[in-house]
């Protein structure tokens, strides 16, 4: 780990002019993936603002009946929150199928939406990589690829987001709302906060400088019907393959609102609007699931190793969405 | 509020087990690191150093962590509890005689942080937090052998002792861990 400046400011304001006044700093709030990739000399942050200390730890109810989480709330206090688990099910079963108790204890609701991609070579500073040291290459195109995206990828880079988190937070229309250094705040969805590859994969989102994420709130709590599904290669502690995060009502044997949001397939948490619209109106059935994964899984394209992902995501949608509609398998 | 500068060492004051400790760190010192090297509290142990395998695992006001991956700096205002502040060679914590009469290991080096990772664990499972495996309000039934593995998988055992740390959690759980 390479030596840095390190302030823990009291409020808001103090940190936003520690990120100010120390241009390339990098705010640290749990630090279970930011300081792992500094021992590795992946994160090279010479200032690091301590955003522990900042009052981001509350959960509280918003006028229009959604939910704003402070920042630093933890993965561990927001899985068990009893307005998390009694209204945004799908986000409590995301958490908990994360990580471990002890991450979860320590992993921050921002610093999750945040966190860098899982992919050995971004990991491992002997291989190149895109991600890590721009123009150097991508080991994993033609390489060892199991974990690696398949939907939303480049010629540069075929990394996946890692977060369980995310996937519930993007199926349920969750917006993070920042604050700049010049005082003014910002509000974007996570379609708008992270990137794709494209031809620079070491950029993961749209954040600029010193922007800091204050908070993510929630719009009313959706359907009832909501569920997250994981599927990974050990039972308990282990990142997802493939996960499906869905939220469904049927009204008199019709689907009457539908959202699903994929993980472990994409860049980022994935969404297909176009095929949420193909169930709407229709009544469960096994035929149209599979309508709706064609939809999905029209652009994806396997690298080799992680070809399974394409049926195995197929697979997880239609059993997810049978098990919540209730239609005959 | 001011910056400490890059390598020049800062005043980090650490309450572990009671006891106030003033140090002087470098900003990049691990809690893990702090407590073997710099308090000589060589019960925590230093597996992965990458928050994989549990072995570094302490309780930060009674929530378990991994504590190599926290600076040790960003911990000045937190009670830490380690093994050592769990029970002594003379006086045992229930848990950890309980690890002794049902085998609980093989080399021992996972052990500290497999206990303290269940005291934290059984606090949570009190606390009605539920699991991947379901919902838990209020929990006041006993936890199970399945539920056991599944909030302790962030432990691992090169050993395999699996089978013996999972009965020993559970009877501690069962016959000693309600007064706790």
């Amino acid at each position: 780990m390479i030596a840095f400046d390190y302030i823990r400011p009291a409020d808001e304001t103090a940190a936003l002019q520690a990120a100010t006044e120390r241009p390339g700093a990098r705010f640290i709030a749990g630090g279970t993936n930011l300081l792992d990739l500094m021992k590795l000399g992946i994160e090279r942050p010479r200032h690091l603002v301590d955003i522990g200390a900042l009052d981001l730890r509350e959960v509280t109810e918003t006028p229009g009946g959604g939910l704003r989480i402070g920042a630093l709330v933890t993965n561990a206090a927001l899985a068990a929150h009893p307005l998390v688990r009694q209204r945004y099910p799908v986000l409590s079963q995301a958490i908990l199928a994360g990580a471990s108790g002890q991450l979860r204890n320590k992993a921050t609701t921002a610093g999750n939406l945040l966190q860098r991609t899982r992919c050995y070579f971004f990991y491992d500073p002997a291989s190149p990589c895109n991600k890590r040291e721009p123009g150097a290459g991508c080991s994993a195109i033609g390489g060892f690829n199991r974990i690696m995206a398949i939907l939303g990828t480049s010629a540069h880079c075929i990394a996946s987001h890692p977060s369980d988190m995310a996937v519930a937070m993007r199926v349920l229309d969750a917006r993070v709302e920042t604050r700049l250094p010049d005082g003014q705040t910002g509000s974007h969805t996570l379609e708008a906060l992270y990137r794709l590859p494209g031809e620079t994969p070491h950029v993961d989102h749209r954040l600029a400088p010193g922007e800091l994420i204050t908070a993510v709130v929630l719009p009313p709590p959706p359907a009832r019907q909501q569920s997250y599904r994981k599927v990974r290669d050990r039972a308990s502690y282990a990142f997802a393959l493939v996960s499906v995060a869905a939220v469904v009502s049927v009204e008199e044997e019709r689907i009457t609102e539908a959202a699903l949001a994929f993980g472990g397939v994409g860049p980022m948490p994935w969404r297909n609007r176009e095929a949420e619209a193909l169930l709407v109106g229709q009544a469960p059935s096994a035929a149209l699931f599979e309508r709706c994964a064609d939809v999905v899984l029209a652009e994806a394209n396997g690298h080799g190793g992680n070809d399974f992902k394409v049926p195995l995501l197929r697979r997880t949608l239609v059993s997810c969405l049978t098990k919540l509609t209730g239609a005959e398998p | 509020m001011s910056w400490i500068e890059a390598d020049s060492g800062a005043a980090v004051t650490l309450s572990v087990n009671g006891t106030r400790h003033d140090l002087k760190l470098d900003a990049r010192v691990t809690l893990l690191d702090a407590l073997r090297e710099h308090l000589q509290l060589t019960g925590t142990k230093k597996g992965c150093d990458h928050g994989q395998c549990g072995a570094c695992t302490v309780l930060v006001d009674g929530r378990r962590i991994n504590s190599c991956l926290s600076l040790a700096v960003m911990h000045q205002a937190d009670e830490i509890t380690t093994i050592e502040g769990l029970g002594t060679a003379h006086k045992l914590h229930p848990l950890q005689a309980a690890f002794v009469a049902k085998d609980g290991f093989q080399c021992g080096y996972c052990t500290s942080g497999q206990i303290c990772s269940a005291i934290g664990m059984l606090g949570e499972w009190r606390k009605g937090w539920p699991s991947h495996l379901g919902d838990h309000a209020g929990a006041a039934s006993a936890i199970d052998a399945a539920e056991i593995r599944e909030r302790m998988s962030g432990n691992l055992c090169r050993c395999a002792a699996y089978p013996r740390i999972v009965e020993a959690i559970e009877h501690y759980a069962i016959h000693e861990g309600a007064d706790t």
